[in-house]
Protein backbone atom coordinates (compact mmCIF):
# COMPACT_ATOMS: atom_id res chain seq x y z
CA UNK A 1 0.00 0.00 0.00
CA UNK A 2 1.13 3.50 -0.70
CA UNK A 3 3.32 5.26 1.81
CA UNK A 4 3.38 9.08 1.99
CA UNK A 5 7.01 10.20 1.99
CA UNK A 6 9.19 13.18 1.19
CA UNK A 7 10.83 13.58 -2.22
CA UNK A 8 14.28 12.55 -0.94
CA UNK A 9 12.94 9.37 0.64
CA UNK A 10 10.99 8.61 -2.55
CA UNK A 11 14.12 8.57 -4.71
CA UNK A 12 16.26 7.00 -1.98
CA UNK A 13 14.33 3.79 -2.65
CA UNK A 14 15.74 3.63 -6.19
CA UNK A 15 19.01 1.68 -6.35
CA UNK A 16 21.90 2.08 -8.78
CA UNK A 17 21.56 -0.16 -11.84
CA UNK A 18 17.78 -0.56 -11.63
CA UNK A 19 15.42 -0.25 -14.59
CA UNK A 20 12.94 2.59 -14.41
CA UNK A 21 9.88 3.22 -16.58
CA UNK A 22 9.10 6.88 -17.34
CA UNK A 23 6.22 8.28 -19.41
CA UNK A 24 6.01 10.48 -22.49
CA UNK A 25 6.10 14.26 -21.83
CA UNK A 26 2.35 14.90 -21.90
CA UNK A 27 1.46 11.96 -19.63
CA UNK A 28 2.90 13.34 -16.38
CA UNK A 29 6.69 13.33 -16.03
CA UNK A 30 8.10 13.68 -12.53
CA UNK A 31 10.74 16.33 -13.11
CA UNK A 32 10.83 16.94 -9.35
CA UNK A 33 11.94 13.34 -8.74
CA UNK A 34 14.32 13.63 -11.71
CA UNK A 35 16.11 16.50 -9.98
CA UNK A 36 16.20 14.56 -6.71
CA UNK A 37 17.62 11.48 -8.48
CA UNK A 38 20.42 13.53 -10.01
CA UNK A 39 21.05 15.19 -6.67
CA UNK A 40 21.24 11.81 -4.94
CA UNK A 41 24.03 10.78 -7.34
CA UNK A 42 22.26 7.70 -8.73
CA UNK A 43 24.11 5.89 -11.52
CA UNK A 44 23.73 3.05 -13.99
CA UNK A 45 19.97 3.33 -14.41
CA UNK A 46 18.24 1.60 -17.30
CA UNK A 47 15.58 3.96 -18.65
CA UNK A 48 12.48 2.46 -20.22
CA UNK A 49 10.80 5.35 -22.03
CA UNK A 50 7.06 4.75 -22.44
CA UNK A 51 7.25 4.99 -25.34
CA UNK A 52 9.47 8.07 -25.89
CA UNK A 53 11.06 10.73 -23.72
CA UNK A 54 12.39 14.27 -23.91
CA UNK A 55 13.88 16.57 -21.31
CA UNK A 56 13.74 13.96 -18.53
CA UNK A 57 15.84 11.39 -20.41
CA UNK A 58 18.19 14.07 -21.71
CA UNK A 59 18.89 15.36 -18.18
CA UNK A 60 19.37 11.85 -16.77
CA UNK A 61 21.75 10.97 -19.61
CA UNK A 62 23.69 14.24 -19.39
CA UNK A 63 24.03 13.96 -15.61
CA UNK A 64 25.40 10.42 -15.91
CA UNK A 65 22.45 8.82 -14.10
CA UNK A 66 21.27 6.71 -17.06
CA UNK A 67 23.57 4.21 -18.74
CA UNK A 68 21.02 2.18 -20.75
CA UNK A 69 18.25 3.85 -22.75
CA UNK A 70 15.38 1.80 -24.12
CA UNK A 71 13.21 4.11 -26.21
CA UNK A 72 11.37 4.71 -29.47
CA UNK A 73 12.73 8.27 -29.58
CA UNK A 74 14.30 11.00 -27.50
CA UNK A 75 13.39 14.51 -28.62
CA UNK A 76 12.62 17.91 -27.14
CA UNK A 77 9.68 18.23 -29.54
CA UNK A 78 9.31 21.78 -30.85
CA UNK A 79 12.54 22.77 -29.07
CA UNK A 80 14.44 20.34 -31.36
CA UNK A 81 16.72 17.36 -30.85
CA UNK A 82 17.83 16.12 -27.44
CA UNK A 83 21.45 17.36 -27.22
CA UNK A 84 22.84 15.17 -24.40
CA UNK A 85 21.22 12.04 -25.87
CA UNK A 86 22.82 12.79 -29.24
CA UNK A 87 26.21 13.48 -27.63
CA UNK A 88 26.03 10.28 -25.56
CA UNK A 89 25.15 8.20 -28.65
CA UNK A 90 28.11 9.67 -30.50
CA UNK A 91 30.67 9.05 -27.74
CA UNK A 92 29.18 5.65 -26.91
CA UNK A 93 28.59 6.48 -23.25
CA UNK A 94 25.10 4.96 -23.18
CA UNK A 95 23.90 1.55 -24.30
CA UNK A 96 21.03 1.97 -26.74
CA UNK A 97 17.98 -0.24 -26.99
CA UNK A 98 16.15 1.33 -29.92
CA UNK A 99 12.48 0.38 -30.14
CA UNK A 100 9.19 1.34 -31.76
CA UNK A 101 6.35 2.76 -29.64
CA UNK A 102 3.84 -0.11 -29.74
CA UNK A 103 6.59 -2.65 -28.98
CA UNK A 104 7.26 -0.93 -25.66
CA UNK A 105 3.53 -0.94 -24.89
CA UNK A 106 3.41 -4.64 -25.86
CA UNK A 107 6.39 -5.52 -23.65
CA UNK A 108 4.74 -3.80 -20.67
CA UNK A 109 1.47 -5.58 -21.43
CA UNK A 110 3.32 -8.91 -21.24
CA UNK A 111 4.74 -7.75 -17.90
CA UNK A 112 1.26 -6.79 -16.75
CA UNK A 113 -0.07 -10.24 -17.64
CA UNK A 114 2.89 -12.17 -16.26
CA UNK A 115 3.64 -13.87 -19.59
CA UNK A 116 7.15 -14.07 -21.11
CA UNK A 117 6.44 -12.25 -24.39
CA UNK A 118 3.79 -10.55 -26.48
CA UNK A 119 3.22 -10.90 -30.23
CA UNK A 120 2.94 -7.65 -32.17
CA UNK A 121 1.95 -6.74 -35.73
CA UNK A 122 4.27 -5.05 -38.24
CA UNK A 123 8.01 -4.35 -37.65
CA UNK A 124 9.17 -7.06 -40.10
CA UNK A 125 11.66 -5.54 -42.57
CA UNK A 126 12.86 -2.96 -40.04
CA UNK A 127 16.54 -2.87 -38.98
CA UNK A 128 15.24 -2.66 -35.41
CA UNK A 129 15.12 -6.47 -35.59
CA UNK A 130 18.89 -6.45 -36.29
CA UNK A 131 19.72 -4.21 -33.34
CA UNK A 132 17.24 -5.85 -30.96
CA UNK A 133 18.22 -9.54 -30.96
CA UNK A 134 15.86 -10.01 -28.01
CA UNK A 135 12.94 -9.42 -30.41
CA UNK A 136 12.17 -12.61 -32.33
CA UNK A 137 10.31 -13.42 -35.53
CA UNK A 138 8.32 -16.65 -35.14
CA UNK A 139 5.86 -18.66 -37.20
CA UNK A 140 2.47 -17.93 -35.73
CA UNK A 141 1.54 -21.07 -33.74
CA UNK A 142 -2.19 -20.44 -34.21
CA UNK A 143 -4.52 -19.09 -36.88
CA UNK A 144 -3.39 -18.28 -40.41
CA UNK A 145 0.22 -19.34 -41.08
CA UNK A 146 2.61 -16.42 -41.18
CA UNK A 147 5.51 -14.65 -39.49
CA UNK A 148 4.92 -12.57 -36.41
CA UNK A 149 7.25 -10.55 -34.16
CA UNK A 150 7.36 -11.27 -30.44
CA UNK A 151 8.90 -8.95 -27.87
CA UNK A 152 9.94 -9.99 -24.35
CA UNK A 153 8.04 -8.81 -21.29
CA UNK A 154 9.23 -5.54 -19.80
CA UNK A 155 9.16 -5.67 -15.99
CA UNK A 156 10.83 -2.50 -14.74
CA UNK A 157 12.16 -2.37 -11.19
CA UNK A 158 10.48 1.00 -10.79
CA UNK A 159 7.73 3.03 -12.49
CA UNK A 160 7.92 6.77 -11.83
CA UNK A 161 5.44 9.48 -12.83
CA UNK A 162 3.75 12.70 -11.74
CA UNK A 163 -0.02 13.19 -11.39
CA UNK A 164 -2.36 15.95 -10.27
CA UNK A 165 -3.62 14.30 -7.11
CA UNK A 166 -3.72 11.32 -4.81
CA UNK A 167 -6.11 10.72 -1.92
CA UNK A 168 -5.10 9.91 1.68
CA UNK A 169 -5.40 6.20 0.90
CA UNK A 170 -2.83 6.39 -1.88
CA UNK A 171 -5.19 6.15 -4.87
CA UNK A 172 -3.82 8.26 -7.72
CA UNK A 173 -5.82 10.07 -10.41
CA UNK A 174 -4.36 9.29 -13.85
CA UNK A 175 -7.24 10.41 -16.08
CA UNK A 176 -7.06 9.00 -19.60
CA UNK A 177 -3.31 8.30 -19.36
CA UNK A 178 -3.84 4.56 -19.09
CA UNK A 179 -0.18 3.88 -19.90
CA UNK A 180 0.58 5.02 -16.35
CA UNK A 181 -1.51 2.11 -15.06
CA UNK A 182 0.22 -0.29 -17.49
CA UNK A 183 3.61 0.91 -16.23
CA UNK A 184 2.51 0.37 -12.61
CA UNK A 185 1.04 -3.10 -13.30
CA UNK A 186 4.26 -4.23 -15.00
CA UNK A 187 6.73 -2.64 -12.56
CA UNK A 188 7.88 -4.16 -9.30
CA UNK A 189 7.47 -0.83 -7.49
CA UNK A 190 5.65 2.38 -8.39
CA UNK A 191 6.70 5.82 -7.18
CA UNK A 192 4.47 8.83 -7.77
CA UNK A 193 4.80 12.55 -7.19
CA UNK A 194 1.60 14.62 -7.06
CA UNK A 195 0.58 18.26 -6.98
CA UNK A 196 -1.54 17.66 -3.86
CA UNK A 197 -3.20 15.15 -1.55
CA UNK A 198 -7.00 15.47 -1.54
CA UNK A 199 -9.31 14.68 1.35
CA UNK A 200 -12.00 12.88 -0.62
CA UNK A 201 -11.78 9.17 -1.45
CA UNK A 202 -11.05 8.90 -5.20
CA UNK A 203 -12.57 5.40 -5.22
CA UNK A 204 -15.87 6.67 -3.77
CA UNK A 205 -17.86 6.94 -7.00
CA UNK A 206 -17.81 5.18 -10.36
CA UNK A 207 -17.06 8.52 -12.03
CA UNK A 208 -13.98 9.33 -9.99
CA UNK A 209 -12.71 5.75 -9.77
CA UNK A 210 -12.66 5.32 -13.58
CA UNK A 211 -9.57 7.48 -13.97
CA UNK A 212 -7.74 6.22 -10.91
CA UNK A 213 -4.77 3.94 -10.28
CA UNK A 214 -5.64 2.12 -7.05
CA UNK A 215 -3.28 2.29 -4.08
CA UNK A 216 -2.77 -1.46 -4.49
CA UNK A 217 -0.22 -0.70 -7.23
CA UNK A 218 1.38 2.37 -5.64
CA UNK A 219 4.33 2.05 -3.26
CA UNK A 220 5.20 5.62 -2.35
CA UNK A 221 3.82 9.09 -2.98
CA UNK A 222 5.54 12.45 -2.44
CA UNK A 223 3.98 15.87 -2.86
CA UNK A 224 5.84 18.07 -5.36
CA UNK A 225 4.00 21.18 -6.43
CA UNK A 226 4.61 22.11 -10.06
CA UNK A 227 6.43 18.77 -10.16
CA UNK A 228 6.34 18.28 -13.93
CA UNK A 229 7.75 21.72 -14.74
CA UNK A 230 8.89 22.70 -17.35
CA UNK A 231 6.90 19.85 -18.90
CA UNK A 232 3.10 20.03 -18.92
CA UNK A 233 0.57 18.42 -16.61
CA UNK A 234 -2.90 17.76 -18.00
CA UNK A 235 -5.64 20.11 -16.77
CA UNK A 236 -3.04 21.89 -14.60
CA UNK A 237 -0.37 23.68 -16.62
CA UNK A 238 1.11 23.88 -20.14
CA UNK A 239 4.66 23.25 -21.33
CA UNK A 240 7.06 26.07 -20.46
CA UNK A 241 8.28 26.42 -24.05
CA UNK A 242 10.72 29.23 -23.27
CA UNK A 243 12.43 27.10 -20.61
CA UNK A 244 12.71 24.14 -23.01
CA UNK A 245 14.25 26.37 -25.68
CA UNK A 246 16.66 27.75 -23.11
CA UNK A 247 17.65 24.19 -22.19
CA UNK A 248 17.99 23.18 -25.84
CA UNK A 249 20.38 26.09 -26.47
CA UNK A 250 22.46 25.64 -23.31
CA UNK A 251 22.74 21.83 -23.45
CA UNK A 252 24.49 21.98 -26.84
CA UNK A 253 27.79 22.12 -24.98
CA UNK A 254 28.89 20.18 -21.95
CA UNK A 255 29.65 23.40 -20.03
CA UNK A 256 26.26 24.87 -20.93
CA UNK A 257 24.57 21.70 -19.76
CA UNK A 258 26.46 21.77 -16.43
CA UNK A 259 25.39 25.39 -15.89
CA UNK A 260 21.76 24.58 -16.67
CA UNK A 261 21.80 21.52 -14.43
CA UNK A 262 23.23 23.31 -11.43
CA UNK A 263 20.57 26.07 -11.69
CA UNK A 264 17.84 23.45 -12.21
CA UNK A 265 18.93 21.50 -9.14
CA UNK A 266 19.16 24.52 -6.86
CA UNK A 267 15.77 25.76 -8.06
CA UNK A 268 14.25 22.32 -7.35
CA UNK A 269 15.69 22.36 -3.83
CA UNK A 270 14.17 25.76 -3.08
CA UNK A 271 10.76 24.56 -4.25
CA UNK A 272 10.95 21.29 -2.34
CA UNK B 1 11.40 33.72 -49.85
CA UNK B 2 8.85 36.42 -49.04
CA UNK B 3 6.10 35.74 -46.52
CA UNK B 4 3.58 35.65 -49.36
CA UNK B 5 5.64 33.11 -51.35
CA UNK B 6 6.00 30.97 -48.26
CA UNK B 7 2.27 31.11 -47.69
CA UNK B 8 1.60 30.14 -51.32
CA UNK B 9 3.99 27.17 -50.90
CA UNK B 10 2.15 26.02 -47.79
CA UNK B 11 -1.25 26.49 -49.42
CA UNK B 12 -0.15 24.33 -52.35
CA UNK B 13 1.08 21.53 -50.04
CA UNK B 14 -2.11 21.71 -47.95
CA UNK B 15 -4.24 21.43 -51.10
CA UNK B 16 -2.25 18.45 -52.43
CA UNK B 17 -2.60 16.66 -49.08
CA UNK B 18 -6.37 17.19 -49.05
CA UNK B 19 -6.45 15.57 -52.51
CA UNK B 20 -4.29 12.62 -51.40
CA UNK B 21 -6.64 11.99 -48.45
CA UNK B 22 -9.84 12.07 -50.50
CA UNK B 23 -12.10 9.13 -49.66
CA UNK B 24 -10.72 8.32 -46.19
CA UNK B 25 -12.79 8.21 -42.97
CA UNK B 26 -10.15 8.61 -40.28
CA UNK B 27 -6.72 10.21 -40.50
CA UNK B 28 -4.16 10.49 -37.71
CA UNK B 29 -1.69 13.39 -37.66
CA UNK B 30 1.50 13.77 -35.62
CA UNK B 31 1.78 16.40 -32.92
CA UNK B 32 4.14 18.69 -34.82
CA UNK B 33 2.69 18.41 -38.33
CA UNK B 34 0.70 21.57 -39.08
CA UNK B 35 0.70 21.18 -42.88
CA UNK B 36 -0.68 17.58 -42.86
CA UNK B 37 -3.22 18.64 -40.22
CA UNK B 38 -4.27 21.57 -42.40
CA UNK B 39 -4.67 19.25 -45.41
CA UNK B 40 -6.92 16.98 -43.37
CA UNK B 41 -8.93 19.96 -42.10
CA UNK B 42 -9.32 21.23 -45.68
CA UNK B 43 -10.74 17.89 -46.80
CA UNK B 44 -13.09 17.83 -43.79
CA UNK B 45 -14.37 21.35 -44.62
CA UNK B 46 -14.80 20.50 -48.31
CA UNK B 47 -16.65 17.27 -47.56
CA UNK B 48 -18.99 19.23 -45.32
CA UNK B 49 -19.65 21.82 -48.05
CA UNK B 50 -20.26 19.13 -50.66
CA UNK B 51 -22.45 16.96 -48.43
CA UNK B 52 -19.91 14.10 -48.50
CA UNK B 53 -19.40 11.75 -45.51
CA UNK B 54 -17.59 13.40 -42.58
CA UNK B 55 -13.98 12.54 -41.75
CA UNK B 56 -12.39 12.19 -38.33
CA UNK B 57 -9.01 13.74 -37.58
CA UNK B 58 -6.94 12.55 -34.62
CA UNK B 59 -4.15 14.90 -33.68
CA UNK B 60 -1.68 12.99 -31.53
CA UNK B 61 -0.71 14.71 -28.32
CA UNK B 62 -3.72 17.01 -28.42
CA UNK B 63 -6.34 16.46 -25.73
CA UNK B 64 -9.08 18.25 -27.66
CA UNK B 65 -8.56 16.62 -31.04
CA UNK B 66 -8.45 12.98 -30.15
CA UNK B 67 -11.13 10.41 -29.50
CA UNK B 68 -8.98 8.09 -27.42
CA UNK B 69 -9.49 7.20 -23.76
CA UNK B 70 -7.19 4.19 -23.49
CA UNK B 71 -3.81 5.86 -23.26
CA UNK B 72 -0.90 5.97 -25.67
CA UNK B 73 -1.46 2.46 -26.96
CA UNK B 74 -4.91 3.15 -28.38
CA UNK B 75 -3.79 4.74 -31.66
CA UNK B 76 -1.66 1.65 -32.33
CA UNK B 77 -4.49 -0.72 -31.47
CA UNK B 78 -6.86 1.36 -33.57
CA UNK B 79 -4.50 1.05 -36.56
CA UNK B 80 -4.23 -2.72 -36.05
CA UNK B 81 -8.03 -2.97 -36.11
CA UNK B 82 -8.09 -1.21 -39.48
CA UNK B 83 -9.70 1.93 -38.07
CA UNK B 84 -7.04 4.39 -39.25
CA UNK B 85 -7.04 4.98 -43.01
CA UNK B 86 -4.24 7.49 -43.40
CA UNK B 87 -1.15 8.75 -41.60
CA UNK B 88 1.94 10.82 -42.32
CA UNK B 89 5.56 9.84 -41.90
CA UNK B 90 8.68 11.87 -42.57
CA UNK B 91 12.23 10.70 -42.51
CA UNK B 92 15.74 12.00 -42.18
CA UNK B 93 16.31 9.73 -45.17
CA UNK B 94 13.79 8.23 -47.61
CA UNK B 95 15.04 5.82 -50.24
CA UNK B 96 13.84 4.83 -53.70
CA UNK B 97 12.29 1.64 -52.33
CA UNK B 98 10.13 3.70 -49.95
CA UNK B 99 12.06 2.72 -46.81
CA UNK B 100 12.42 5.44 -44.20
CA UNK B 101 15.13 6.22 -41.65
CA UNK B 102 14.35 8.14 -38.47
CA UNK B 103 17.40 6.86 -36.53
CA UNK B 104 20.49 8.45 -38.08
CA UNK B 105 23.32 8.29 -40.60
CA UNK B 106 26.52 6.27 -40.44
CA UNK B 107 27.12 3.01 -38.61
CA UNK B 108 24.80 2.03 -35.76
CA UNK B 109 24.97 2.55 -32.83
CA UNK B 110 27.59 5.34 -32.70
CA UNK B 111 26.18 7.14 -35.69
CA UNK B 112 27.61 10.29 -37.32
CA UNK B 113 24.23 12.00 -37.06
CA UNK B 114 21.66 10.69 -34.61
CA UNK B 115 17.97 11.57 -34.96
CA UNK B 116 15.33 11.03 -32.27
CA UNK B 117 14.34 7.46 -33.18
CA UNK B 118 11.83 5.33 -35.06
CA UNK B 119 8.71 6.34 -33.06
CA UNK B 120 5.78 4.15 -34.22
CA UNK B 121 6.90 3.93 -37.87
CA UNK B 122 8.10 0.29 -37.92
CA UNK B 123 4.58 -0.76 -36.96
CA UNK B 124 2.24 1.82 -38.52
CA UNK B 125 3.84 1.46 -41.99
CA UNK B 126 2.50 -2.11 -42.06
CA UNK B 127 -0.99 -1.28 -40.84
CA UNK B 128 -2.20 2.02 -42.27
CA UNK B 129 -3.26 1.75 -45.93
CA UNK B 130 -2.49 5.29 -47.01
CA UNK B 131 0.79 6.48 -45.51
CA UNK B 132 1.82 9.79 -47.02
CA UNK B 133 5.54 10.49 -46.88
CA UNK B 134 5.85 14.20 -46.29
CA UNK B 135 9.22 15.91 -46.24
CA UNK B 136 9.54 19.53 -47.28
CA UNK B 137 13.28 19.39 -48.01
CA UNK B 138 13.87 17.85 -51.42
CA UNK B 139 17.58 17.11 -51.67
CA UNK B 140 19.97 14.23 -52.39
CA UNK B 141 20.85 14.01 -48.70
CA UNK B 142 17.21 13.26 -47.82
CA UNK B 143 16.11 11.31 -50.91
CA UNK B 144 18.87 8.69 -50.99
CA UNK B 145 19.43 5.49 -53.01
CA UNK B 146 19.45 3.41 -49.83
CA UNK B 147 18.75 4.47 -46.24
CA UNK B 148 21.53 3.90 -43.67
CA UNK B 149 19.03 2.42 -41.20
CA UNK B 150 15.60 1.01 -42.05
CA UNK B 151 13.25 2.30 -39.37
CA UNK B 152 10.26 1.10 -41.38
CA UNK B 153 10.26 -1.02 -44.54
CA UNK B 154 7.89 -0.16 -47.39
CA UNK B 155 7.51 -3.55 -49.03
CA UNK B 156 7.76 -6.93 -47.27
CA UNK B 157 6.51 -9.77 -49.48
CA UNK B 158 7.24 -12.26 -46.67
CA UNK B 159 4.27 -10.99 -44.62
CA UNK B 160 0.70 -9.98 -45.39
CA UNK B 161 0.13 -6.29 -44.81
CA UNK B 162 -2.47 -3.69 -45.66
CA UNK B 163 -0.29 -0.68 -44.98
CA UNK B 164 2.49 1.15 -46.73
CA UNK B 165 3.48 4.24 -48.66
CA UNK B 166 0.89 5.89 -50.86
CA UNK B 167 2.71 9.02 -52.03
CA UNK B 168 5.75 11.18 -51.39
CA UNK B 169 5.25 14.94 -51.19
CA UNK B 170 8.08 17.50 -51.05
CA UNK B 171 8.54 21.21 -51.76
CA UNK B 172 9.35 20.31 -55.38
CA UNK B 173 7.11 17.49 -56.47
CA UNK B 174 4.54 14.79 -55.85
CA UNK B 175 5.35 11.11 -56.40
CA UNK B 176 3.05 8.08 -56.30
CA UNK B 177 4.34 4.84 -54.82
CA UNK B 178 3.91 1.64 -56.82
CA UNK B 179 3.74 -1.24 -54.34
CA UNK B 180 4.00 -3.91 -57.04
CA UNK B 181 7.24 -2.48 -58.38
CA UNK B 182 8.39 -1.16 -55.02
CA UNK B 183 9.33 2.31 -56.25
CA UNK B 184 8.18 5.86 -56.86
CA UNK B 185 6.71 7.40 -59.99
CA UNK B 186 6.77 11.17 -60.46
CA UNK B 187 3.20 12.45 -60.76
CA UNK B 188 3.69 16.22 -61.01
CA UNK B 189 6.18 19.02 -60.43
CA UNK B 190 5.19 22.10 -58.43
CA UNK B 191 5.05 25.50 -60.17
CA UNK B 192 8.46 27.17 -60.32
CA UNK B 193 10.37 23.91 -60.85
CA UNK B 194 11.05 21.60 -63.78
CA UNK B 195 11.27 17.84 -64.13
CA UNK B 196 15.06 18.31 -64.51
CA UNK B 197 15.24 20.14 -61.16
CA UNK B 198 13.53 17.15 -59.57
CA UNK B 199 15.90 14.67 -61.26
CA UNK B 200 18.94 16.74 -60.15
CA UNK B 201 17.87 16.92 -56.54
CA UNK B 202 16.65 13.34 -56.08
CA UNK B 203 19.26 10.81 -54.97
CA UNK B 204 17.24 7.76 -56.06
CA UNK B 205 15.93 6.58 -59.38
CA UNK B 206 12.20 6.74 -60.14
CA UNK B 207 9.78 6.31 -63.00
CA UNK B 208 8.39 9.36 -64.76
CA UNK B 209 6.00 10.07 -67.61
CA UNK B 210 7.49 11.49 -70.81
CA UNK B 211 5.85 14.82 -70.15
CA UNK B 212 5.59 15.62 -66.47
CA UNK B 213 2.53 17.75 -65.70
CA UNK B 214 2.68 20.71 -63.33
CA UNK B 215 0.99 20.32 -59.94
CA UNK B 216 -2.32 22.20 -60.18
CA UNK B 217 -2.49 25.35 -58.07
CA UNK B 218 -5.31 25.65 -55.52
CA UNK B 219 -8.36 27.41 -56.94
CA UNK B 220 -9.74 30.61 -55.45
CA UNK B 221 -12.40 28.89 -53.32
CA UNK B 222 -9.76 26.58 -51.81
CA UNK B 223 -7.42 29.47 -51.05
CA UNK B 224 -10.26 31.36 -49.35
CA UNK B 225 -11.19 28.31 -47.30
CA UNK B 226 -7.58 27.86 -46.15
CA UNK B 227 -7.13 31.54 -45.26
CA UNK B 228 -10.42 31.59 -43.36
CA UNK B 229 -11.72 28.50 -41.63
CA UNK B 230 -8.58 26.33 -41.81
CA UNK B 231 -6.26 28.94 -40.29
CA UNK B 232 -8.82 29.44 -37.50
CA UNK B 233 -9.00 25.69 -36.83
CA UNK B 234 -5.20 25.36 -36.92
CA UNK B 235 -4.79 28.07 -34.29
CA UNK B 236 -6.02 25.72 -31.56
CA UNK B 237 -3.27 23.15 -32.04
CA UNK B 238 -0.58 25.00 -33.98
CA UNK B 239 -0.81 28.64 -32.84
CA UNK B 240 2.62 29.65 -34.16
CA UNK B 241 1.96 28.20 -37.62
CA UNK B 242 -1.49 29.82 -37.83
CA UNK B 243 -0.01 33.20 -36.83
CA UNK B 244 2.60 33.01 -39.60
CA UNK B 245 -0.06 32.09 -42.17
CA UNK B 246 -2.30 34.96 -41.04
CA UNK B 247 0.59 37.46 -40.92
CA UNK B 248 1.30 36.93 -44.62
CA UNK B 249 -2.13 38.36 -45.56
Amino acid sequence: MAEMVGLEALVASIAAGQSIAIPVDRAGVSMAATAAMIDAGLTGLHLVCVPISGLQADLLIGAGVASVVETSAVSLGEAGGAPRFVAAVRDGSIKLRDATCPAIHAGLLAGQKGVPFMPIAGIIGSDLLQVRPDWKVIDSPVGEPGKVVVVPAITPDVALFHAPEADRFGNVRIGRYRELATMAYAAKRTLVTVERIVDRDLMATEDSAAGVLPALYVDAIAVAENGAWPLPLWDEYETDGAELSRYAAMARTDEGFRAYLSAFLSRSKQVA
Amino acid sequence: MTMQDDRARKELLITIIAGLLDGIRHVAVGASSPIPAAGAMLLRARNEQQGKPPISISILGSSRHNFFTNGGVELFDCAAQGRVDAFFLGGGQIDGAGNINLVGTGDYPRMDVRWPGSFGSAYLYHLIPRVILFREEHSPRVLVPKVDFVSAAAVTPEVKRRGGPHALLTNLALFDFDRERGGFRLRSVHPGYTADDVRDRTGFDYAAPEIVPPTPMPDRATVELIRGRIVDELAECYPEFARTMAAAA
